[in-house]
């Protein structure tokens, strides 16, 4: 027992330590007074305050930006789980032509790199008059979700054994009917992981909503961003900004956390 | 399946449209980054826009900040990757014991995994400072450091305090992948061996490791693709300097886009970092391919 605190129980707290430290001092600054912040390091502040989160919310209007993340979020997780569902159905339940070959390019399209696509969408976004919209962000969005998804959601109906669609045709289903009432049905929590998985992305994502947004539509990480001045940095406000936006996605990540690994690594495992 | 031959044409009704999605908005654009890569294109100069070949490439070539560029790149790509699975692994390694509190540790090392690239930025950021930072505060009380040192504005330790922040943010990714890998070994393998006679170390280097070779070789590749194409960590953090300093070929590109607007350039660099990252995975790939077959 006394061998495993010292080759187990304490490299593990010393490893969950590193991983939350960051979290446990940001939440410190966001609750000291922001004149106190750089007098000196202090582990607990002497007048903890909440006048950082009532001013992100009186001063750069942060209410605003939880909205337009929201629904720029909850958008791009709708229109790629209704597209990438039934493309990666058809990935998994059916042998055609040219599946291996599309298969693998939506693997491939995964490893482009943001800037080959970043500067043509803005050109297309502001020829097509969509800069600074919600479509624009939605559209940028979907350019990772949906080869991502699709590739993650084959492995979940690949899990599903195909005889349940089989014995639903057999009992007169048409094919559709199977799809949507058989098999989506049971692939749902799966559906749901990948699509809390798009929501987190969309909500965290800052590149592309730094270039094709950022005036009228200003999502939480560029407005977080916008508060980092030439000279002086409010880290108060940004402090509190971090705690804010982040807590929704930590607790999101929670619900759905078993099925997410399991999506993540079973490709992985049996590759 | 028999019966779902009647229709031939669901799948790929099923299919299409995830497919025209991805020729408009990915393909086409690719396309069109392409053909940028070969115009002088500054969005705020549209009169002198025009064909001009090669000479961006050139360009590339002659200049310093590129090369410089591809130098970090490939630090950072060796160096963050290197350190995110060396503690993701040994994270793998302890997690795979029983122990009371395992689901709740497994939870808070994936904190840092969903953690927006933004706020990872920021938090070190704010934690590297060097006027208030805790690091400094921290490693001024144990002794190791007389007094604050600005960690993100000195030219030789900005890029190493950044890859620290990434393995922070990238190590869990490694950690789950490695935990499921280790599980995914037969016990029987080590009772075997345990009745042959074998140390702890001999089973870790003839068993777990060898098994572990596939989960290895894909989340390697997954994370170099994904730490070559990170631009908002170290644009958040640093901005790209001190100086040239943290310029990766993303960064860079990502600089002359959204700050002179510069397209054609910027598309070159992107088209660049594109061959760059096909050359860099095709020989790891074939490189691992390689020593697997002499094992």
């Amino acid at each position: 027992m006394k061998r495993r605190l010292f080759t187990l129980h304490i490299p593990v707290l010393l490893i969950v330590l590193f991983a939350i430290a960051p979290y446990i001092w940001m939440f410190i600054s966001s609750i000291t007074p922001e004149k106190d912040l750089d007098k000196e390091v202090r582990y607990f502040p002497r007048h903890p305050t909440t006048e950082n989160y009532v001013e992100i919310f009186s001063k750069i209007n942060f209410a605003s930006n939880i909205r337009d993340s929201l629904i720029v979020a909850a958008s791009t997780m709708l229109i790629g789980l209704g597209i990438s569902v039934s493309a990666s159905y058809s990935f998994s339940r059916f042998r055609f032509r040219g599946r291996n070959y599309l298969l693998i390019q939506f693997l491939i399209i995964n490893m482009f790199p943001i800037v080959l696509l970043l500067i043509p969408l803005f050109v297309i976004m502001r020829v097509l008059h969509l800069l600074d919209t919600y479509f624009a962000l939605i559209i940028a969005y979907s350019t990772f979700t949906i080869p991502f998804s699709t590739w993650m959601m084959t492995s979940f109906f690949n899990a599903i054994p195909r005889e349940l669609d089989e014995s639903a045709l057999v009992d007169g289903c048409t094919m559709f009917g199977a799809m949507v009432r058989v098999t989506i049905p049971i692939a749902m929590p799966g559906i749901a992981a990948t699509g809390i998985y798009i929501f987190i992305t969309a909500w965290n994502e800052f590149l592309y909503a730094a270039i094709l947004t950022g005036r009228t539509v200003k999502t939480i990480p560029v407005a977080l961003q916008n508060l980092i001045g030439e000279y002086e940095i409010a880290w108060g406000l940004l402090t509190a900004g971090g705690v804010v936006s982040a807590i929704p996605v930590i607790v999101l990540f929670f619900f759905v956390q078993k099925q997410l690994v399991s999506g993540m690594t079973s490709g992985a495992v049996k590759a | 399946m028999s019966e779902l031959k009647t229709n031939r044409l669901f799948p790929y009704a099923l299919i299409s449209p995830a497919i025209v999605v991805t020729v408009v908005i990915i393909f086409i654009p690719i396309i069109q980054t392409s053909v940028m890569s070969l115009f002088n294109y500054v969005i705020w100069k549209p009169k002198d826009n025009k064909f001009v070949g090669f000479s961006n490439y050139m360009k590339a070539f002659r200049d310093p900040v590129f090369w410089i560029s591809i130098k970090n790149t490939l630090i950072w790509i060796i160096g963050t990757v290197f350190l995110q699975l060396i503690l993701g692994f040994i994270t793998a390694l302890l997690l795979n014991q029983q122990f009371w509190w395992r689901g709740i540790a497994r939870s808070l090392i994936l904190i840092p995994w969903v953690t927006p690239s933004v706020i990872t930025a920021l938090m070190w950021r704010w934690m590297y400072d060097g006027n208030s930072g805790v690091i400094n505060d921290l490693l001024v009380r144990m002794g190791i450091l007389k007094e604050y040192f600005p960690w993100l504005a000195n030219t030789s330790t900005a890029l190493p305090a950044i890859m620290v922040a990434l393995m922070w943010q990238g190590f869990p990714f490694f950690a789950i992948m490695i935990l499921a890998g280790l599980q995914a070994i037969p016990r029987t393998l080590y009772e075997a061996a345990e009745v042959d006679g074998a140390t702890s170390l001999q089973k870790f280097t003839r068993i777990t490791l060898p098994m572990l070779v596939p989960i290895l070789f894909t989340s390697i590749l997954l994370r170099i693709i994904w730490v070559a194409n990170s631009v908002d960590v170290i644009y958040v953090m640093t901005g790209g300097g001190p100086g040239y300093a943290t310029h990766t070929l993303p960064v860079y590109s990502f600089i002359r886009a959204y700050k002179a607007l510069d397209f054609g350039y910027a598309s070159t660099l992107a088209i660049l970092l594109t061959i760059l990252l096909v050359i860099f995975v095709a020989f790891y790939v074939v490189k691992v391919l390689h020593s697997r077959e002499e094992f």
